[in-house]
C-alpha cells in the first residue's frame, strides 16, 4: 500500500468557482426549498419541526422495509404497545417549547450562569453565614434530600422513557426534561457542597440518611421508586408530570421553599430552586399538550381518559401520602410564613386544575 | 471550572444515587451479559454545570460559521459532485445520532454503575444535539445550494430507499436486541470508537477540499463530544471483562459489530470520499490510506489489541479481511459502481468519472482502470438520454450483472466470489461474506455455542429492497418512492450533473423496464437451477462483469 505522507508536504486544494448557489439556474424543483414530506402545524415550518419531524422512522408513515432489528421476540423499533394509551396520530404532538439543540444549550447555560453568579455574590458577601441556623438545617437535610428525587426522575424515569415513545417529537421532549432534572439535581447538591465549605457545622452528607432511611422522605422515595418501576412510558410520564410534580415536587419547592427561603436570609436557594421550577412548568407544558391530544383523540379519547383515570387511582394516593409525609418540615423553620395546609391547598388547586384541563375525574379525597 | 473543582464537584454528584429499597427500576431491556461480579470502572468526570456552557460555546461557533458561509457565498465554490452525496449522507446520519440517544437507557438499565449512568445521560443530550444540528445543516444546504431536490424529501427518502436502509440498520443496531451488544459493543466500542474517525474526521476533510467548510465545522463540533462517549463505553467493557462468563459474548459481539460497521460505514463513507470528490491531487490521501491510519493503526492496534491483556480474543482475522476487501477486492469501487448502476432509484445525482478521476484512481489503486475504467466510460455514454434506458437495464452494454443483496449488511454481494447462499428461516438468502452469513445464521439466535442467549436480537424486516417492487414498471417504482421533481415528470436522481431541463431524465425514459428482485427469482429456482446460477454468479466480477456462460467458480 502507499503509506501516509507526512502532513507537512500535503498541498492545499485550490478554490474553484462553481456557481452552485441557489438561484443560479432554473430547472424543475430549483425552488423546492422546504422539507416536503410532512405538513407543518402553521403555514411555514419552524426550525424545530424541520429538525425533529420524521427523524425517527415509522412504518405507518414512510418506512417501507419495516424495522431491521428486533428484540428477541422479533419486535423492533418503537412499538406502540409500550403504552396502554392509543392515538390515531402520534405525530400530531409537537413540543410547545420547540426544544432542539440550540434552545437546550442556550437555556441551560443561562441557568448555569445565573446560579454561578448568585453563588459567587453570596460567597463574596458572606451571606451563607447570615442565614438562619434552623433554615440551614432545612437546606442541609431536606432541600438536599429532594435532589435525590429530582435525580431519580431525571435518570430512571425521563432518560428511560425517551427510548420508548412512538415519535421523535415525544422522545426529544422527554429527553430535554431529563436534562433539566439531572442539571437541577446537580445544582442542588453542588449548592450543598458550597454551603458546606462556607459554613462550619453544615453536614454536607446528612441528606443521604434523610433520604434513604425513613422519616419525612420515605413516602416520597417510595413514590419515585415506584415510578421508576413502571414499564409503560406514558404512565411513568403521567405519574411524574401530572401527579407527582404538583402534589409532591411543587408542594415542597414552590409552596414551601420559594415562600420561606428569602425570609430566612437565603437568596441563593430560591435561585437554584426557581430555575428547577421554571423547567418543571416548561416541561409540563409539553406533557399537558401530549395528554390533551390523547384525551381529545377522535378514536381513542374515551379509552384514553379511562386509562388515565385508572392511573390516577393508582398514583394519586401515593403522591398524596408522599406530600403529607413532608409536613413536619414546615415546622422546622422559625419564620413560619406559610402553614402546611396552605401550601397543600395551593398544590391541590394546581393539581385539580390540571385534571379539569384534561377532563379527568378523581373521585377520592385529596 | 478548574480541574480541582471539577473533581470535587464530580465526587459530590455521586451522592445523588441511592440503592432503592421499595422498587428497582423496571427491567425494560435485557442482556445475557452479567455484571454481578463486575468491579466498577469510572468514566471521564462529567458535570452538567460545566457541560452546558461548554457546548453552548461550541454551538456559537457553529452558528457563526453558518452565517459566515451564507454571507460569504460559500456555494459559489462548492462542488456539486460532492454536495449530491450529502443528500444521501445527511439523510442517514441524524437517525443513528438520535438512536444513540435512545440507546442510553439500554445500558443504564442493565449496567449497575451510577457513575457511568451520569456519563451516559450526558451522552443522551449530546446525541439530541448531534441529530438536530445535522438536520439544521441539511436545511441550510437545501436553502442555499443550487439543487434542493433530494434535500427536500430527505427523511422520507431515507425511510424508503435501499441505500437509506443500509444506513438505517446502523442506528437500529444501537437500540434493539441484547442491551449490551447493541448500546455498548456495537454503538460505542466499535461505531463510536473506531468509525466516527472516518465519519467525522475524514469526511469533513474531503468536504473542505470540495469547497464546503460548513460540514467540517459541524462535524468537528460533533466529534469533540466523542471522547466522553468512548470513555463511557470503555468503562462498561472493562466491567464486562471482569466476569469470565461474558468473554464468549464479547467475542461474538466484537465480530458482529466490527464486520457490520466495516460493511456499512466503509461502503458509504468510502464512496463519498473516493467518488464524491473533485480533489484529485495525488498527495491527497485515499480512503484506503485514511482507513489504514485511523482504523487500523489508531483503533485496531492502539485500542483493540491492548484489550487482549484481559484475555479477550479480538477479531484479528476480520480486521485483516476488511483491509483485504478494501485494498485487494475493490470493496469501495464495487459499491460506488453499484450506487451508480441504480442511480434512478436514488434521491441524488451521480456525476460520472472523467480522465482526471481515472488518473487519480490508477495512481492510488494500481490496476483500477482495467477493472472499472471501461464501465465508467459506459456510464458516461449512457448518462445521455438517447433512446435507451437507465444503465441498470442496459446490462449487455454495461457488462454488468445486477447483484444479489446481502441479507445481513444489506450491501449487495459485490465481491462475487465471496457470496454465501444458505437456506435460513425457510428462505434462500444470500450473504456478501462468511461473516455476514454467520451473523444471521449463528450470532443473532437465542442460543450461542450451546448456551442460551435469550436476550439476543433478531434480523427482521423486508431486508431485500428489490422484493418490494418485484415485477413493477420502473417508472412506477420511482413514482411510488416519490423521487420526482415538481414538474411531475423529471426525476430527482440523474446520472450526470447537467441541470439543463432538456438533458434531465424523466419518468418517460424509465417506462417499459421491469424491476426484478434477485432474491425472489433465486427462491423460485429449482435446486439445480439455483446451484448453476450461484456458481455462475460467483465466477463473475470484478466490476460486476458476468462470467462467460459456461463458467463456474
Ligand atoms: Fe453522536
Ligand atoms: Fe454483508
Amino acid at each position: 500500500m502507499s503509506t501516509t505522507e507526512p502532513q507537512s508536504t500535503r498541498s492545499v486544494p485550490k478554490p474553484v468557482f462553481t456557481d452552485a448557489e441557489a438561484g443560479a439556474l432554473e430547472f424543475p424543483s430549483s425552488t423546492s426549498r422546504s422539507y416536503n414530506y410532512y405538513t407543518p402545524a402553521k403555514r411555514r415550518a419552524t426550525i424545530y419541526e424541520d429538525v425533529t419531524v420524521d427523524v425517527q422512522p415509522d412504518p405507518a408513515r414512510h418506512l417501507s422495509q419495516g424495522w431491521l432489528y428486533g428484540f428477541s421476540d422479533g419486535v423492533g423499533g418503537y412499538p406502540e404497545n409500550w403504552t396502554a394509551l392509543k392515538s390515531s396520530n402520534w405525530h400530531a404532538f409537537l413540543d410547545p417549547n420547540e426544544e432542539w439543540e440550540q434552545t437546550i444549550y442556550r437555556n441551560n447555560a443561562n441557568i448555569v450562569r445565573q446560579v454561578s453568579q448568585t453563588v459567587a455574590n453570596a460567597k463574596a458577601a458572606g451571606s451563607f453565614l447570615s442565614e438562619n441556623v434552623s433554615w440551614l438545617g432545612v437546606v442541609e437535610k431536606h432541600i438536599s434530600a429532594m435532589a435525590h428525587a429530582e435525580h431519580g426522575i431525571g435518570m430512571y424515569v425521563y432518560t428511560a422513557c425517551q427510548r420508548d415513545a412512538p415519535t421523535n417529537m415525544i422522545n426529544n421532549a422527554i429527553a430535554v426534561a431529563a436534562a433539566h432534572k439531572l442539571r437541577f439535581a446537580q445544582d442542588i447538591i453542588l449548592h450543598n457542597l458550597e454551603v458546606s465549605e462556607q459554613v462550619a457545622g453544615f453536614d454536607g452528607s446528612a441528606h443521604k440518611a434523610v433520604w434513604q432511611s425513613g422519616g419525612e422522605w420515605e413516602a416520597v422515595r417510595k413514590n419515585v421508586e415506584e415510578i421508576t418501576g413502571t414499564r409503560d412510558w406514558a404512565e411513568a410520564y403521567f405519574a411524574t408530570t401530572m401527579v407527582f410534580e404538583p402534589l409532591v415536587g411543587e408542594l415542597f419547592r414552590s409552596h414551601f421553599v420559594m415562600q420561606v427561603a428569602a425570609l430566612n436570609g437565603d437568596y441563593v436557594t430560591p435561585v437554584v430552586v426557581g430555575a428547577g421550577e421554571a423547567d418543571v412548568s416548561r416541561d409540563r407544558a409539553a406533557a399537558r399538550r401530549l395528554f390533551r391530544l390523547l384525551v381529545d383523540d377522535p378514536e381513542h379519547g374515551a379509552a384514553n381518559r379511562a386509562t388515565l383515570e385508572g392511573w390516577l387511582e393508582k398514583w394519586v394516593p401515593a403522591s398524596v401520602k408522599a406530600g403529607r409525609g413532608l409536613q413536619p418540615i414546615w415546622s422546622q423553620v422559625p419564620d413560619k410564613m406559610i402553614t402546611f395546609e396552605e401550601s397543600r391547598s395551593r398544590a391541590v388547586t394546581c393539581f385539580t386544575g390540571l385534571l379539569d384541563e384534561l377532563g379527568l375525574n378523581y373521585a377520592k379525597e385529596l | 471550572m478548574s480541574r480541582a473543582s471539577i473533581t470535587k464537584a464530580h465526587q459530590k454528584i455521586q451522592e445523588l444515587s441511592w440503592e432503592p429499597t421499595f422498587v428497582s427500576p423496571v427491567e425494560k431491556f435485557s442482556t445475557d451479559y452479567t455484571f454481578e461480579k463486575a468491579k466498577k470502572k469510572d468514566p471521564l468526570k462529567q458535570i452538567l454545570r460545566s457541560y452546558f456552557p461548554m457546548e453552548e460555546e461550541k454551538d456559537n461557533r457553529v452558528f457563526g460559521a453558518m452565517d459566515g458561509a451564507i454571507r460569504g457565498n460559500m456555494f459559489r465554490q462548492v462542488q456539486q459532485r460532492w454536495m449530491e452525496w450529502q443528500k444521501l449522507f445527511l439523510s442517514i446520519i441524524p437517525f443513528p445520532e438520535i438512536s444513540a440517544a435512545r440507546a442510553m437507557p439500554l445500558v443504564i438499565n442493565t449496567v449497575p454503575n451510577p457513575e457511568v449512568h451520569n456519563g451516559l445521560a450526558i451522552q443522551m443530550i449530546d446525541e439530541v444535539r448531534h441529530s438536530t444540528i445535522q438536520m439544521n445543516l441539511k436545511r441550510l444546504y437545501m436553502n442555499h445550494y443550487i439543487d434542493p431536490a433530494g434535500f427536500d424529501i430527505t427523511t422520507k427518502a431515507f425511510q424508503n430507499n435501499y441505500a437509506g436502509t443500509i444506513g438505517r440498520q446502523f442506528g437500529e443496531g444501537f437500540i434493539t436486541g441484547d442491551a449490551v451488544t447493541a448500546a455498548n459493543v456495537y454503538l460505542t466500542i466499535v461505531a463510536e470508537t473506531a468509525f466516527t474517525n472516518v465519519l467525522f474526521v475524514a469526511m469533513p476533510g474531503e468536504a473542505a477540499a470540495n469547497g464546503d467548510y460548513l460540514l467540517p465545522t459541524v462535524f468537528h463540533s460533533v466529534q469533540s463530544d466523542e471522547s466522553r462517549h468512548i470513555s463511557n463505553g470503555y468503562s462498561i467493557i472493562l466491567m464486562a471483562l471482569s466476569d469470565e462468563r461474558n468473554r464468549e459474548l464479547l467475542e461474538r459481539d466484537l465480530r458482529y459489530a466490527w464486520w457490520n460497521n466495516h460493511a456499512v460505514v466503509d461502503a458509504a463513507i468510502g464512496t463519498f470520499i473516493e467518488y464524491g470528490t473533485k480533489d484529485r491531487r495525488k498527495d491527497r490521501d485515499s480512503y484506503a490510506e485514511m482507513w489504514r491510519r485511523w482504523i487500523y493503526d489508531d483503533y485496531y492496534r492502539s485500542y483493540l489489541v491492548p484489550l487482549e491483556k484481559y484475555g479477550l480474543v479480538i477479531p484479528h482475522d476480520l480486521v485483516e479481511e476488511s483491509w483485504n476487501r478494501i485494498w485487494n477486492k475493490g470493496y469501495i469501487h464495487e459499491v460506488a459502481q453499484f450506487f451508480a448502476t441504480g442511480w434512478a432509484a436514488n434521491y441524488w445525482r451521480i456525476d460520472g468519472m472523467d480522465d482526471a478521476d481515472f488518473e487519480w484512481f490508477e495512481h492510488k489503486y494500481p490496476g483500477w482502470y482495467d477493472k472499472y475504467g471501461k464501465w465508467w466510460e459506459r456510464y458516461a455514454d449512457l448518462s445521455k438520454k438517447n433512446g435507451h434506458g437507465p444503465i441498470m437495464f442496459e446490462g449487455d452494454k454495461a457488462e454488468y450483472q445486477y447483484p444479489h443483496r446481502c441479507w445481513t449488511c444489506m450491501v449487495p454481494c459485490l465481491i462475487r466470489e465471496d457470496m454465501v447462499v444458505d437456506e435460513v428461516d425457510g428462505q434462500v438468502r444470500t450473504y456478501c461474506s462468511e461473516t455476514c452469513h454467520w451473523t444471521d445464521a449463528v450470532a443473532f439466535r437465542p442460543e450461542y455455542n450451546g448456551r442460551p442467549t435469550p436476550s439476543m436480537g433478531k434480523l427482521t424486516g423486508k431486508r431485500e429492497w428489490e422484493s418490494l417492487y418485484h415485477g413493477w414498471d420502473y417508472a412506477d417504482v420511482i413514482k411510488d418512492l416519490g423521487y420526482v421533481r415538481d414538474d411531475g415528470r423529471t426525476l430527482v436522481p440523474q446520472p450526470h450533473l447537467n441541470l439543463d431541463p432538456k438533458k434531465m431524465w424523466t419518468l418517460d425514459e424509465c417506462k417499459g423496464h421491469t424491476m426484478q428482485s434477485p432474491n425472489v427469482l433465486l427462491n423460485q429456482m429449482s435446486p439445480e437451477e439455483r446451484e448453476k446460477h450461484v456458481a455462475h454468479y460467483k465466477a463473475g466480477g470484478p466490476a460486476g462483469r458476468p462470467a462467460p456462460q459456461e463458467a463456474s467458480a
